[in-house]
């Protein structure tokens, strides 16, 4: 067991990659998730239906697949390059928007109809509406469903190690392919992405406490 | 102040208003009565475009309610709900002065003097900092007709403004009604309170199946109706 101490820093330095990772996917996924809601919801029939396409693909394929095609087909058919860690971002965020547009979606069709109309009747603009009225009540209906995206992005993003991101995963198997200790290296990220879930549900409880005043 | 002329709403082929003809002055207070599914409502909506006319047309100051125009033409009207839709996430006085500042851009100061001054008219500069989940039903439609106020129309709407209140919470919002009407307030109201439309209306409009079977003064729509349809509307409310 001793050969593993030395490199536990290393998979430890994992976890600042993993949790950017994570945040970074999250925030643009859940913004863009906002975005593809909208346009399901909205009045013009075609963006309605770019809008359900864009769900169709991502929800149809593979996240693994959307990620070492970004990866390598990208750079293939155009001038750029992508680093790993970027294009993991891209597929992640891609793929969890589709998941998140349809808990948005049904968290703003949950709140009541008449919200909307005295917003209408105020004269309030639809998109300040949305966000600050609408939005965060459907936010509240929602969050338990927000909080099981967050955890499958949190423990998903374990798949970004086969395209050679160094994050907890990676490292982890980088260091059992050194030492031959498989328990050691593997049992420190099942252990990592233990608490880190674990602290997103109770930040997560959190919140939802907080926002019950108004029921 | 409000012309509506021939005005039909259909909704997916089943007719609610039916070639409607009125106008509304300054100054009025017009009670919309009539049995449930006569149209009222629609009728109400129809007023500050929350439903758009199948045909006719909506004038307001003159100017024709259309899909480009509905924002301006709603600035001067304010709408009352049956069932409140207060904002339940914002205390009262951000529930007043919230559309103030979001839309007309009044500063928070000016906003929050307003909406004080406001509550105190409906009596509940005590509730300032209340959420709308601690007000009883009456309170909350009084702090909507506060919400209402502060964009300064200049008609207010009010649908069913007591149908969703417990009885002994009528009265104190038909109050602030009234007081508002004293005060000069256009106002369309659609109410099944008879004796609050006797007492406060200048005018009732009786719908009947989408139709305005009779419009005249309360005086003689309560003691000598002039239509079958409304005396035996009246036998069953009065």
């Amino acid at each position: 067991m001793e050969e593993i101490i030395p490199s536990i820093p290393f998979i430890l330095e994992g976890i600042l990659i993993t949790l950017k990772f994570v945040l970074l996917s999250g925030v643009i996924g859940f913004i863009l998730g906002i975005g593809v809601a909208l346009a399901k919801l909205g009045k013009s029939k075609a963006l309605g239906k770019i809008a359900g396409a864009y769900t169709a693909f991502f929800r149809g394929t593979p996240l693994i697949l959307q990620l070492v095609y970004i990866y390598y087909v990208i750079p293939q058919v155009t001038p750029w390059n992508i680093e790993p860690f970027v294009a993991g971002v891209i597929a992640f965020s891609l793929n969890s928007a589709a998941y998140i547009s349809e808990i948005i979606r049904a968290g703003i069709q949950s709140v009541d109809k008449g919200q909307f109309e005295a917003a209408k009747a105020l004269n309030i603009p639809y998109f300040k509406a949305m966000r600050k009225i609408i939005l965060p009540q459907a936010i509240k209906h929602i969050l338990p469903a927000l909080m099981n995206e967050g955890i499958m992005l949190l423990k998903e993003s374990a798949v970004i190690s086969v395209i050679g991101v160094s994050d907890i995963m990676r490292r982890g198997q980088i260091v059992a392919a050194d030492t031959y200790n498989y328990i050691g290296a593997l049992t420190i990220p099942l252990i990592l992405y233990f608490l880190m879930v674990r602290v997103l549900e109770m930040y997560g409880s959190r919140v939802e406490r907080r926002l019950s005043y108004s029921d | 102040m409000i012309k509506v002329n021939q005005l039909s709403k259909t909704f997916k082929k089943t007719p609610v208003l039916n070639n409607i003809t009125t106008e509304i002055n300054k100054k009025e207070v017009v009670a919309v009565i009539g049995p449930s599914g006569s149209g009222k409502s629609t009728f109400l909506r129809c007023l500050n475009g929350l439903e758009q006319p199948s045909e006719g047309q909506v004038y307001i100051d003159g100017t024709q309610l259309n899909e480009q125009n509905v924002t301006q033409i709603r600035e001067k009207t304010g709408m009352v709900f049956q069932h409140f839709h207060l904002f339940p996430h914002m205390t009262v006085l951000q529930n007043i002065t919230f559309a103030p500042m979001e839309t007309h851009g009044t500063s928070k100061e000016e906003a929050e003097e307003n909406a004080m001054k406001l509550l105190e008219t409906v009596g509940l500069s005590d509730k300032a900092t209340s959420y709308p989940n601690q007000l009883s039903g009456g309170q909350k439609q009084r702090v909507a007709i506060a919400r209402a106020l502060a964009m300064h129309p200049e008609i207010m709407l009010f649908d069913e403004p007591t149908s969703a209140l417990d009885p002994e919470m009528v009265k104190e919002v038909l109050d602030v009604m009234k007081q508002l009407a004293s005060t000069g307030m256009t106002m369309v109201i659609v109410t099944h309170e008879m004796a609050f439309a006797r007492e406060v209306a200048d005018r009732i409009i009786f719908l009947d199946q989408g139709a305005v079977v009779e419009e005249t003064t309360p005086l003689q729509f309560f003691n000598t109706p002039s239509t079958e349809r409304a005396q035996s509307f009246l036998q069953k409310v009065l």
